[in-house]
């Protein structure tokens, strides 16, 4: 099992080989090929598709319950209207102001960016009209989308879940892939005890996040929570995390944060043993410093599953629901209101096509996010190694 | 992983690295630890100790008491409320993680041994057929005639005008398809799901919520299983079929057993999540089929959190999948690589 890892990178292109032959040869054995998928793509059609064709349905129907029943009325795209631009936005999208400078800056460097991005594609020869308008989509959406983030996070201005919801993704999987990087990194070394330190620091990821919440509800409790000694010796005995928007946002990163390293720290340092040896002692002899090592041999190897994990944890991590419910109930106001809980609480209203509104927001959100991420960043990165 | 353990390893230290090293990876352990070590004290403490500020060492800060644990655990009273959750937990953690990953794995294998050519319209025929039959029996159908019909539908369209349809679906486009379904946020889904098994009479059963983890987990295991799959030698398996195996056997004797690896993380990666899962059983699930996630919120009581029973909680919840962690560490690292390394 040991050599199993080694040995992979080599033989995958021999076996897929192989595999292709073998299927050549086996197209007799047709129960089999139904008997293995079939049970799947049922499971996934009747729970997944089927879920999902309804729920758009029902995003455009208003829905009340009547004695014995449900009287479902088609009323169009009134649900999306109201949350993207009516009675629902403030709570939805927050309230939009004039940005602060450094956030009109920032958002003048993203537009830069974006628009760049859509020229070269322009200018590119693999051009086509069809993908000219969806990098033309692509490039307004994430205009329009980062405007929303630093108006309603400027002085005046309001966030509301869309934008609550970006913070804890973009920040949370930041800080989890930089801390869980870093420990790896520590770990990959030839120290005593390394096995130790592995399996505690997998802990947290173990937990359910809902008891992660009450958790650290306790830890970030200035006047009875463990660390109130320190509050005090501040003069924050009185100073409550919860009242505040974003201390109580600080409040739930740090939960989501504290679970969510060890995912990107095993993966990492799994990633980090894989790197080829020959190529790191070679550049030390070569007189390469620590620094040097780590940018150009470590970094190119490890990215592609830094890639797969920021992936994995972006898509994720934009279901967060039970953190926010538990330690801070998506206040105060709804400066901690996840989209996820947003859908839920319009459910329970209840208002079922606002929340099947607004659940498709997010899966749109989320769809759009991975995909800028796969086409932008995956593409650049292997590009450049 | 032999090779970095000894001492040929490229990452070789002087002694003040290695003291800088060891200080940051204590401090680690340190926000790692405490915060499980309060929730260890916390379950010994009166509520009178809790409000009264931070106390840290039993004996010496408060005199540990058992209430909550007792309250937790006592079988003999019958107003207990932890063992039913808690068995609930177990069952639907472990039967949705063994389903999906016997027929994810199932559906991985095939995914790399053959060749799938479906035509998209056809599926789409089967989904509407499938609809169809769904709503037939949300207006009363008998669910047998309904899916019967059904059945029958579909297989008349797809013999009829199945095929006028050229275009085609390849292997990598079905795993793509399945593997995506990652993406969805259980908030999108569940409403129509709770509908659905509202109309098949299935709320509040364990069976609803192991179909639905069962569903959400698949795309995980076929993203992990595919991948393991491919990593097996293939010869192995022709020597077998020249030997007279049919497809099963050759799945169940050789392809298995030597996926173990991987099937133990993945099904470790699974089970933690239908464990600590709580979007879905806050929709699915009534007071008979209550899971640990909603036992332990509902600990938010009108009186304000009950902080010693959901100490007491958590730790009775996540101390099997420590035990589990700490048994099959090196496992769970080396099945998310292989799932990390192809994406």
């Amino acid at each position: 099992m040991e050599t199993l890892e080694r040995d992979v990178p080599l033989s995958k292109t021999a076996s897929e080989r192989q595999i292709r032959k073998q299927v050549r040869g086996s197209r007799h054995d047709n129960t089999a090929r139904f008997v293995f998928l079939l049970p799947t793509v049922l499971i996934i059609l009747f729970l997944s598709i089927f879920p999902l064709v309804s729920s758009l349905l029902l995003s455009l129907t208003r829905v009340n319950f009547v004695r014995g029943g449900l009287d479902i009325k088609f009323i169009g795209l009134a649900n999306y209207e109201k949350l993207l631009l009516g009675s629902g936005q403030r709570h939805f999208i927050g309230s939009l102001q004039a940005p602060s400078l450094f956030g009109g800056l920032c958002w003048l460097v993203v537009s830069g960016l974006m628009i760049f991005w859509f020229m070269r594609y322009v200018q590119s020869t693999g051009r086509s009209i069809t993908g000219a308008f969806f990098h033309l989509l692509a490039t307004i959406l994430t205009i329009g989308m980062f405007w929303i983030v630093v108006a309603t996070l400027g002085e005046k201005g309001v966030p509301g879940t869309f934008v609550v919801t970006l913070i804890f993704v973009f920040v949370g999987v930041f800080f989890q892939y930089i801390i869980g990087l870093g420990l790896a990194l520590l770990l990959v070394q030839d120290l005593p005890g390394r096995r130790f330190f592995r399996v505690i620091f997998l802990l947290p990821m173990t937990i359910t996040p809902v008891g992660i919440g009450f958790l650290f509800r306790m830890m970030t409790n200035t006047s009875v929570g463990p660390f109130a000694p320190i509050w005090v010796g501040l003069g924050l005995r009185d100073f409550s995390w919860a009242e505040t928007g974003s201390g109580a946002r600080t409040a739930v990163l740090i939960g989501d944060i504290w679970q969510w390293i060890p995912f990107m720290f095993i993966v990492l340092l799994a990633a980090l043993e894989g790197v080829a040896h020959e190529q790191v002692e070679a550049a030390r002899v070569d007189g390469a410093n620590r620094l040097q090592l780590f940018q150009h041999i470590i970094v190119p190897q490890i990215a592609p599953v830094s890639m797969t994990v920021i992936l994995i944890r972006l898509i994720e991590a934009f279901k967060i629901i039970d953190m926010p419910r538990l330690l801070t109930g998506g206040g105060p106001g709804t400066a901690t209101e996840s989209m996820a809980l947003h859908a839920y609480n319009e459910w329970r209203s209840p208002n079922l096509g606002g929340s099947a509104a607004l659940s498709y927001l997010l899966l749109f959100v989320v769809t759009f996010v991975a995909i800028m991420f796969v086409n932008i960043v995956r593409q650049r990165i292997g590009e450049h190694l | 992983m032999r090779l970095s353990k000894s001492s040929t390893s490229p990452f070789r230290l002087s002694l003040g690295a290695k003291l800088i090293s060891y200080l940051i990876l204590l401090f680690w352990t340190f926000i790692v630890l405490f915060p499980l070590y309060w929730l260890l004290v916390t379950s010994f403490k009166l509520p009178i100790d809790v409000s009264q500020g931070p106390k840290y060492v039993p004996t010496v800060d408060f005199q540990p008491s058992l209430h909550a644990w007792i309250d937790m655990l006592n079988p003999s009273d019958s107003a207990n409320i932890f063992w039913r959750p808690y068995f609930t937990t177990i069952g639907v953690g472990v039967i949705s993680a063994v389903l999906s990953l016997v027929i994810g794995a199932g559906a991985a294998y095939a995914l790399t041994r053959f060749e799938y050519r479906p035509k998209p319209a056809l599926i789409f025929i089967f989904f509407l057929c499938g609809v169809g039959a769904a709503l037939m029996i949300a207006l009363g159908v008998p669910w047998l005639v309904a899916v019967a019909v059904g059945v029958v539908v579909y297989f008349l369209l797809a013999q009829g005008i199945g095929w006028r349809f050229k275009g085609t679906m390849n292997n990598s486009d079905i795993a793509f398809w399945l593997i995506s379904q990652r993406i969805l946020p259980p908030v999108t889904v569940i409403i129509p799901i709770y509908i659905l098994f509202q109309q098949l009479g299935m709320l509040d059963t364990p069976q609803a919520l192991i179909i639905s983890y069962c569903a959400t987990n698949l795309p995980i295991v076929i993203w992990f299983m595919r991948d393991y799959f491919q990593t097996i030698p293939i010869e192995l398996e022709e020597s077998a079929f020249i030997d007279g195996a049919s497809r099963f056997q050759v799945f169940h004797r050789i392809v298995l057993p030597l996926a173990v690896p991987g099937l133990v993380a993945t099904f470790l990666i699974v089970l933690v999540f239908s464990w600590n899962e709580y979007t879905m059983a806050l929709f699915l699930s009534g007071s008979r089929t209550q899971t640990m996630p909603l036992l332990v919120s509902a600990q938010n009581a009108t009186r304000g959190p009950q902080w010693w029973n959901i100490s007491v909680l958590v730790l009775l919840m996540v101390t099997p999948l420590i035990f589990m962690a700490v048994l099959l560490e090196r496992y769970i690292a080396k099945g998310l690589l292989i799932g990390a390394v192809k994406g």
